[in-house]
């Protein structure tokens, strides 16, 4: 659809990938394996954007995210960016006291319910009642 | 958390599944809105810009295939699940999925509700329209007025097929090959090859 309003600046996810190197890219900018990983990365942008963390802060947190899976035994094909970009944007929100692993966990576990009772075929939807 | 990302097993008879990452990415997502802190419309924006950018685009080959081997694309159209199983390179096409040919005779769109089972290794990433069911409904009554929304005019003497994607089958629309592309290589033809054009709303893009 053409006149897309966007909120952040299209120049905002150049700059991202000015200051944190490492993220895939093709000539043009970010490339994407799966939907999720472009969602995680808007949300980064998008917090970004609202203050919440600077981009050093990010590069710093995503940095340890990489080494601790690294440690962990991650072969670092790149395959695993995203997981680790996931995991990054999980613990900010949790120290800017956001949410809370807890929290997290709750609504992870309520799509997964929602999923669950959603018919083969249909879109799935968060319910109040996929809380328990 | 352990992950299993890449299991995308699919039980007919219970309900949908979503991997552990799409699970964490929702819920941060439900999160981050519920708190004010993110849009859903701003995200479903830059995610949009990346377009092109997300998953294998493994229908524009496709499209690209059946544009330079006429036996390819007779096999695509006589069952397109099997003759894109020959490719190998492509994994996860789905066991139902039919190509509808675009002819100055007749043009296919095909509208979606967004299941978990979306065929996005096919088409890309879905419209953000398509989360939208006034919109899907309006296409299927009026698909011209939507065509014309995305800039698509028609002639009035082609008709207008509407298809809608379900469980059970899945939709790719093999566009006409554009003139001015005789002689281009199937990767010069795979990049011109659109999401919109391969679900029917806009047309392959030949750069002048």
């Amino acid at each position: 659809m053409s006149g897309v309003v966007t909120a952040i600046d299209p120049q905002a996810a150049r700059r991202a990938a000015d200051e944190v190197p490492s993220i895939p890219c093709d000539a043009e900018g970010p490339v994407f394996r799966e939907p999720w990983e472009a969602q995680a990365f808007a949300m980064a942008l998008a917090l970004h954007a609202r203050g919440l963390f600077t981009w050093p802060e990010w590069a710093a947190t995503l940095g340890a995210e990489i080494r601790r899976a690294q440690a962990a035994g991650d072969p670092d094909t790149g395959e695993t960016y995203y997981r680790h970009w996931l995991n990054a944007l999980e613990r900010l929100v949790s120290e800017k006291g956001v949410a809370g692993a807890e929290v997290l966990a709750r609504y992870r576990d309520a799509w997964d319910r929602a999923a669950d009772r959603t018919p083969h075929g249909q879109p799935i939807e968060l319910r109040t009642d996929d809380f328990k | 958390m352990s992950a299993h990302d890449h299991d995308h097993g699919h039980d007919h008879d219970h309900g949908s599944e979503l991997s552990e990452m799409q699970l964490r990415v929702r819920a941060l997502e439900t999160i981050l809105t519920e708190k004010g802190y993110v849009d859903p419309a701003a995200l479903d924006a830059i995610v949009e810009t990346y377009e092109t950018k997300i998953g294998p685009r493994n229908g524009a080959r496709v499209v690209a295939k059946a544009w330079t081997d006429p036996a390819f694309k007779r096999a695509l159209l006589d069952d397109a699940s099997k003759a894109i199983g020959t490719l190998g390179h492509v994994s996860r096409v789905g066991d139902h999925l039919i190509a509808v040919e675009n002819t100055p005779q007749r043009h296919n769109m095909i509208v979606c509700t967004l299941c978990s089972c979306y065929p996005w290794e096919m088409l890309g990433l879905p419209p953000i329209w398509y989360k939208a069911a006034p919109y899907r409904s309006r296409a299927v009554k009026d698909p011209r007025g939507v065509l014309a929304d995305f800039g698509v005019a028609l002639p009035q003497e082609t008709e207008i097929r509407v298809w809608d994607s379900t469980a059970e089958t899945r939709f790719l629309v093999l566009p006409m090959r554009p003139p001015g592309t005789e002689g281009w290589s199937e990767e010069q033809l795979a990049d011109i090859v659109t999401r919109d054009s391969m679900i029917g709303t806009g047309l392959p893009k030949v750069q002048p």
